[in-house]
């Protein structure tokens, strides 16, 4: 089933989030429509991360709705962990486990049909060939932010996850994974998918890309 | 690649889960050793210290053999409990879980599982062994090892709740230790009166079987109540 293109797949309205007695947001409203991005741009601690993890229903707003191909957002709900791949921060690798079987464990949490070449060619794609049996452990972080984009790649093929939640990918990537994070991206909202994507960074995305301005607040 | 968007639902039973979250756990669990080793070799230890700190007198190291094995197991078992989430918290991999296509509870439950392979297993495996420094018998034996097969199942779900709610919590690891050893006291009383009645001569299946009822209705319950608290600490 391919997905329709120009459906409104997230939409958000009056959405708030306090932490702590500091709000970060208030009364938020946008909506995506699919093969679109929406860019979140603004200062460090603005609420980028928090926005994104109320996305993916692993953090619960304080007030508002987030509704996801005509479904509400609610924590770990079925349609949520079916249609939504979050990468944050974190890489979720493990240091003692080698590349490839750090990418095959988080693959195995999508999808059942990727098999070792999948893997392999993702894994070269990536330029991480060479390093597939080397542990986690010994990686730059740069690699280590390799290992997700290889697990992007892989999800643009096989049970397709349509709404990408990303939070600083291009941190400490090159320019080459700079680039290839674009083309992965450029892959997946011309495939009806699409993203929302937490950078500091210009990427350079060559769908229709939308920017949400994230203020500070007092 | 294609440019259809397949759901690929259809094999995401329940099992499969249980097998790949208890297949990772396992794996890492193999990778560091020396964690493995730590609660094993502190149950050892610890056990062994009674004997020496009590002396030779055979009659009175008996009696408190059974006690012994099992608050030793018991501490033993806790030590291990922040392996269950601790590092996936830290490094993402929870996140990642509880947005995979499997339910948490699922995963929560072949992680369970994964943890009594690696820690539970073990423990009741070199009970007997230990057993013998404190006199008892080959009944008396076998009895403490159907006791710690049937109780350390439960000490590991019950903990693994505990180690799921101070996720993220400063001093967590006493305070999990303040909310997990009252739970563990029934299989504490069970477990030990097993060994116990086997020494008197008393039938053991009432305590026996109630270990078993308290088994059966953990393996339903606590993999939800897990699945609540990793919730909650990631909110």
């Amino acid at each position: 089933m391919a997905l329709a293109a120009d459906a409104v797949t997230l939409e958000v309205k009056g959405l708030g989030l306090a932490r702590g007695s500091r709000c970060l947001f208030a009364d938020l409203d946008f909506s995506l429509v699919s093969g679109h991005a929406l860019i979140l741009r603004g200062p460090n601690g603005v609420g980028k991360t928090s926005l994104l993890r109320v996305l993916a229903g692993l953090t619960i707003a304080d007030s508002g709705s987030v509704v996801l191909q005509a479904a509400r957002v609610r924590a770990f709900a079925p349609h949520v962990r079916d249609n939504v791949l979050y990468i944050g921060h974190a890489n979720a690798l493990k240091d003692d486990l080698t590349v490839q079987e750090n990418l095959a464990d988080q693959l195995a949490l999508d999808t059942n049909d990727v098999t070792l070449a999948d893997q392999l060619g993702a894994l070269d794609a990536v330029h991480l060939g060479d390093r597939r049996d080397m542990l986690a452990r010994r990686l730059s972080q740069g690699q280590k932010r390799r290992v997700g984009l290889a697990r992007l790649r892989l999800n643009c093929g096989l049970a397709h996850k349509s709404m990408w939640l990303l939070d600083e990918p291009t941190n400490a990537l090159d320019e080459q994974g700079s680039a290839l994070f674009v083309e992965t991206v450029n892959r997946h909202l011309s495939m009806g998918g699409a993203a929302v994507i937490a950078s500091h960074l210009p990427l350079g995305l060559s769908g229709p890309v939308a920017e949400l301005q994230m203020q500070e607040r007092a | 690649m294609s440019a259809v968007l397949p759901r690929a639902n259809e094999l995401t039973t329940p099992e499969r889960g249980v097998w790949v979250a208890m297949r990772r756990d396992l794996r890492l669990a193999v990778r560091s050793k020396g964690e493995l080793a730590q609660a094993l070799a502190f149950f050892v230890i610890v056990v062994s210290l009674f004997p020496l700190a009590i002396g030779p007198e055979s009659a009175l190291l008996k009696r408190v053999a059974p006690g012994v094995v099992w608050v030793c197991a018991l501490l033993a078992v806790m030590l291990t409990l922040p392996r269950i989430f601790q590092s996936d918290y830290l490094d993402g991999t929870l996140e990642q879980l509880a947005l995979s296509r499997y339910p948490l509870p699922v995963l929560c439950a072949g992680k369970m599982i994964a943890h009594w392979l690696t820690t539970g297993v073990p423990l009741a495996i070199t009970a007997p062994l230990l057993g013998l420094q404190f006199g008892l018998e080959g009944r008396e034996l076998m009895v403490i090892v159907a006791g710690l097969i049937l109780g350390t199942p439960i000490l590991t779900m019950l903990g693994a709740i505990g180690a799921a709610l101070v996720l993220g919590v400063r001093g967590g690891s006493i305070l999990m230790a303040l909310l997990v050893l009252p739970l563990y006291i029934p299989v504490l009383i069970f477990g030990a009166g097993a060994a116990e009645a086997s020494m008197v001569g008393v039938d053991v299946t009432a305590n026996l079987s109630l270990l078993a009822a308290m088994l059966l209705i953990g393996m339903v319950v606590t993999p939800f109540a897990a699945a609540a608290a990793v919730k909650i600490s990631l909110d």
